[in-house]
């Protein structure tokens, strides 16, 4: 890297598969992995005669997200044709949104808990729904001549969302899609699963150089071929490094003969992008608006009583979570990143034990950690908030320690117990208060070197006292047998 | 009076009281066409046995006094445009020519549910463009009354058969005359219906903006019969009209009282053939000695309508028929020997070491598209599917496909404007009669002025039809045209039937010469 | 404006049809006495008038999600000019 300054400019293109039962055009399903070609029909084959009829839930789905993403909702929006010849496309045009699309003019904030980049809005350009295209396979190593297409997939219901190019570094890229995702998941509009491909993504990326008084661009690159947001964040870094070495050799700008915008593939083996065979004349689409299907209209009203239904979304979550609870606006952005059920579980369970602290951190550090280890989702987790709650409550009534809670919880999983049932099981029974003075007293008498150094100020001599007491009874609190000690020793 | 020569409502009548049988009505059907139709070539596939099986069938289930569909037992003849589950649907082009549909059109459907016999596919310009049936892949349809004419087009089968009494009734499509025209050159009534009163599923679209699916038939009555069967309200055609379906037969005998007719000022200009503008003028006063009052009106953009029509019909048709592209369904070229082409090209260009030619030459798929398409699709099709995809090319949608839909609006407008004066609109149905075979194969835009009066309806979306009205000296069938405001269906038939009870150029029929072995 | 035959044979290749020199000469001038004819739209004064794509005066036309019976594979598949049990074959796809 030289010392002459750039700056990445990059936008997004997200496409997402709307959870819906049927296509978006026909009634075959959506389901994915079906055997080839067995969710068909002459709507989505585009035989002679058949005609599209929207899916309404793909449209209340789509709209849904759109106002989520603060997006303006016009009134009246169409569906155009875009024109060109692939086998996985058998009308000969996708059906999307040209001129007049369903949204526009949205924003989605994105910050950085670790402080890389500050808080700032990402603007959407627009949000549009359109047909997803079948899938083409080519298998030489099967030494097939032939290409195989399979319809299954023509036809299901996809957002696109654009992102103005705001977007100057691959790491604010990878913020934008988690929160994307993120909000996707809470509105529940798609499973978002990048290896089913409900979940695709598409960059543009250039640099804006500076030249003295003014600013260079280099020609803009769309990136494809990203499988995960790992993909999209590698890709991107490589792509600006790639561009501005290439400047360096021969500075070719935005626009310019040569500066023309190209498409590159995302190879994940080797880590480069490569330049990608461009589709015979795809630059011209001949949009026009498709006589098969009327507009759809939208009124203030209905946009009022989507958004009322939006229910509290991620950004305005993590706000509430930190006040409500009083936990910090890091673990609120931990808890809030792990979706909407493990917030409904971490607010059930603070509620139980009456501390959201104490909820927040269990939630982190044990219920997340178990998940993982069982590879499981909170729906799945075998103990309940309520029950987790009680046990939480008996480390705030000192009954147990936060280090036995912990064999406690997992003695709860493997035997399905209540909390009173495996402390039991564990032996765990609360020590009386003059039994716990007079194991002091002894271990006092028996350690007279320690009492000296507590007399001196000592305190960390307690430790000692804190082993050897656990020896004698696993059961004792060791923040209690502490304190005692030292009140012990001060009355001395 | 043969069974063939009835009017559809009087067979029915005749069926319904079990004095003729399903079976008699369809076989003396199936003999007239064995009898003339290697003449008049109006079918492209006639169902024989199918058709007297289902006859048979109907005939059985009447004797046993179950209730019936209200066409039941009455043949009808489908334009192959529309899809037919299981039986080949060509819509006239080599494209399709093995084309069988897995699935019913919507009006085929009700056609069954009404049970009906399906006689038979008819004959037409292949996917409906052009004006003379000239157009299909197969062969062309003659005009019954003469065979060196055309039937018009593209229902020119469909018009053709109930003409030469193959048929009671028929089952056109029109986009921009294509039903009214052909019913004025075969000397029968055809009805083009508002757009959105019959279903479009699975009618093979041409210009889905366009199109309308209606009846043919000898007589108003006939075609109202027909209409009540298919249209109506359609959930797999999202442009189909939530609408009343009036029942069309119920009024059409009562007359039209202080029926007021608007004349056309810019029909009766130039182009208009004496003979025509005479008939037309005939009926007209007809309408008068009836009470009918008529007045001049004006539609200033109806000049316009033939270039809007030829600039949003082409758009709409070049992307209806991308699918057609040899991956599938329909015609594939000889994948073999365009491999084999393909390789002989790549060694002719390596040996010459023209980079820029290897650079440009077709991969195997692009190719495999081009000759699929270029084989499949006949001349005129070529042409709408160039002229379409041209005019919504990068830096001329605007100039041609844009300004277009402004013009269509405007023609619209005056439509609308013209109907708050009259009742409906009345005037030829077509500036000349019938055209001789091959007389305009080569000057497609001399065929497509012949579209003149018809396209302002499809262009509006207002409904229209076309009966007969008088003879020209040579004995060719002239058309009257009346258009009505949208889902005026029943004014249109009730002012057509009215005319045909005063009148009886539809009940003449051609003599007919049987094919010369 | 006129049409050359590069243009026509620019969008011969849009549309996927491949023209003989001969159909190439004939498209060339059929495609030019239409356009010529068209532009007669161009004497019409159209400003503040609003495109009509659809006569029919509808919108908001939808369909409920529920699932109907897809065609059974070897339906789907049976107008195909190639295939294999499971696909649609064409020749190679390249590029992505």
């Amino acid at each position: 890297m030289t010392n002459t300054a750039y700056e990445t400019i990059i936008g997004l293109e997200v496409h997402v598969q709307l959870q819906t039962n049927t296509k978006l055009f026909c009634r075959c399903s959506t389901s994915f992995g079906a055997e080839p070609n067995t969710q068909t029909c002459p709507v989505c084959i585009g035989m002679p005669g058949s005609l599209p009829v929207m899916n309404r839930q793909a449209y209340a789905l789509g709209l849904k997200t759109a106002v989520a993403l603060n997006c303006q909702i016009p009134e009246f929006t169409k569906w155009d044709r875009k024109q060109y010849f692939y086998p996985d496309l058998p009308k000969g045009y996708q059906i999307s949104q040209f001129d007049l699309p369903m949204s526009e003019h949205g924003w989605l904030e994105i910050s950085d808990p670790k402080g890389a980049f500050e808080t700032k809005k990402i603007g959407i350009t627009r949000a549009h729904l359109e047909d997803d295209a079948g899938k083409s396979m080519h298998d030489e190593a099967a030494g097939r001549s032939d290409s195989r297409i399979d319809l299954n997939r023509t036809g299901t219901p996809l957002l696109e969302i654009v992102s103005d190019p705001d977007l100057r570094s691959a790491d604010e890229a990878r913020a934008y899609l988690s929160e994307l995702k993120l909000l996707l998941t809470y509105l529940g509009v798609s499973d978002c699963n990048m290896q089913e491909g409900s979940l695709r993504v598409d960059a543009n990326i250039n640099l804006h150089i500076a030249q003295g008084e003014r600013t260079a661009a280099t020609p803009i690159v769309e990136v494809k071929n990203m499988n995960s947001f790992r993909a999209v964040e590698r890709a991107l870094r490589f792509e600006a490094n790639r561009q501005f070495e290439s400047w360096q050799a021969n500075p070719v700008e935005l626009g310019s003969p040569g500066g023309h915008k190209t498409t590159r593939g995302w190879d994940d083996q080797m880590q480069i992008t490569r330049i990608q065979r461009e589709k015979e004349e795809s630059s011209d689409y001949r949009y026009f608006p498709d006589p098969d299907l009327l507009p759809v209209t939208a009124t203030e009203a209905d946009v009022a009583s989507v958004r009322g239904a939006l229910g509290e979304l991620p950004a305005a979550l993590r706000v509430t979570l930190a006040k409500k609870y009083g936990i910090d606006a890091y673990d609120a952005d931990v808890l809030v990143n792990q979706g909407r059920p493990l917030v409904a579980y971490f607010e059930e369970l603070a509620a139980a034990c009456d501390d959201g602290r104490r909820a927040s951190n269990w939630v982190q550090q044990d219920v997340l950690r178990l998940l993982n280890e069982m590879d499981a989702t909170i729906d799945q987790f075998p103990v309940t908030a309520a029950a987790l709650g009680e046990l939480l409550k008996f480390i705030a009534a000192g009954d147990i320690d936060n280090t036995r809670a912990k064999d406690v919880l997992q003695e709860m999983i493997d035997a399905q117990s209540s909390a009173a049932e495996a402390m039991a099981k564990l032996g765990i029974e609360k020590v009386d208060a003059s039994d716990l003075e007079s194991l002091c007293r002894e271990l006092l008498a028996a350690n007279p070197a320690v009492v000296a150094d507590l007399k001196e100020g000592k305190m960390k001599a307690v430790g000692a006292l804190i082993g050897q007491a656990k020896k004698q009874n696993p059961n004792v609190n060791p923040a209690q047998i502490k304190s005692i000690c030292i009140e012990l020793v001060k009355q001395l | 009076m043969s069974l063939i020569d009835s009017p559809a409502t009087e067979l029915l009548q005749l069926l319904k009281s079990a004095e003729v049988t399903a079976v008699e009505v369809t076989q003396a059907y199936l003999d007239q066409i064995a009898r003339y139709d290697g003449r008049v070539k109006s079918f492209l596939s006639v169902g024989s046995e199918r058709a007297l099986e289902q006859a048979a069938t109907i005939d059985q289930r009447r004797g046993r006094g179950e209730p019936l569909g209200e066409l039941a037992g009455l043949p009808v003849a489908v334009k192959d445009v529309l899809c037919t589950d299981g039986w080949v649907t060509s819509c006239g082009s080599k494209m399709l020519a093995d084309f069988v549909p897995p699935y019913d059109a919507t009006v085929i459907a009700r056609l069954k549910a009404a049970d009906a016999i399906l006689i038979g596919k008819t004959n037409m310009d292949e996917f409906a463009m052009g004006g003379s049936t000239e157009n299909s892949a197969f062969f062309p349809t003659t005009n019954p009354w003469d065979v060196s004419c055309t039937p018009g087009g593209s229902s020119g089968g469909a018009a053709a058969c109930v003409a030469a009494s193959m048929a009671p009734l028929s089952i056109g499509s029109d986009t921009g005359g294509s039903i009214r025209q052909p019913a004025g050159f075969c000397g029968v009534t055809g009805l083009k219906p508002t757009y959105g009163r019959v279903s479009r599923y699975g009618l093979i679209a041409f210009a889905s903006s366009l199109d309308q699916v209606g009846p043919l038939a000898s007589t108003a009555e006939d075609a109202a019969l027909l209409l009540r069967t298919i249209a109506g309200h359609d959930p797999l055609d999202s442009t189909s009209a939530p609408v009343d379906q009036p029942d069309y037969l119920a009024n059409i005998d009562q007359p039209l009282d202080g029926l007021r007719l608007g004349l056309v000022r810019e029909h009766f200009g130039p182009g208009l053939d004496d003979e025509v503008g005479a008939a037309v003028g005939q009926a007209i006063k007809e309408f008068e000695s009836r009470g009918a009052r008529v007045q001049e009106i004006s539609l200033p953009h109806s000049k316009y309508a033939i270039a809007t029509y030829y600039v949003i019909a082409p758009c709409e048709a070049s992307s209806n028929l991308a699918r057609y592209d040899g991956v599938h369904y329909g015609y594939r070229t000889d994948e073999a020997a365009m491999l084999a082409d393909l390789a002989e090209e790549r060694k002719q260009l390596a040996a010459a070491g023209d980079e820029a030619g290897l650079a440009n030459l077709d991969s195997p798929l692009m190719r495999l598209y081009r000759l699929s398409r270029s084989e499949g699709f006949g001349p005129e099709v070529k042409r709408r599917i160039m002229l379409g995809a041209y005019a919504l090319s990068a830096g001329y949608k605007d100039a041609y496909y844009v300004k277009a839909l402004k013009v269509r609006r405007l023609i619209r407008n005056d439509y609308d404007a013209a109907f708050r004066d009259v009742d409906l609109i009345v005037g030829p149905t077509t500036p000349t009669v019938a055209f001789g075979l091959g007389e305009m194969v080569d000057d497609p835009l001399a065929m497509y002025l012949q579209d003149l009066y018809t396209v302002s309806a499809n262009l509006a979306g207002i409904a229209g039809i076309s009966v007969p009205c008088g003879m020209t000296s040579t004995g060719l069938p002239v058309g009257l045209q009346l258009q009505a405001p949208p889902f005026q269906e029943e004014r249109l038939l009730r002012a057509a039937h009215m005319f045909q009870q005063a009148t009886d150029w539809h009940t003449k029929r051609p003599t007919l010469a049987a094919e010369t072995p | 404006m006129s049409l050359s035959k590069a243009d026509v044979e620019k969008v011969a290749s849009l549309a996927r049809l491949k023209l003989t020199d001969e159909e190439l000469s004939t498209m060339t001038r059929q495609l030019d006495q239409v356009i010529q004819y068209v532009q007669q739209l161009e004497e019409l004064d159209t400003s503040g008038v609003q495109p009509m794509a659809h006569t029919a005066d509808l919108a908001n036309v939808f369909a409920d999600d529920l699932l109907r019976a897809s065609l059974p594979r070897d339906a789907a598949l049976a107008n195909a000019p190639k295939r294999d049990d499971e696909c649609y074959l064409v020749p190679p796809v390249l590029g992505d």
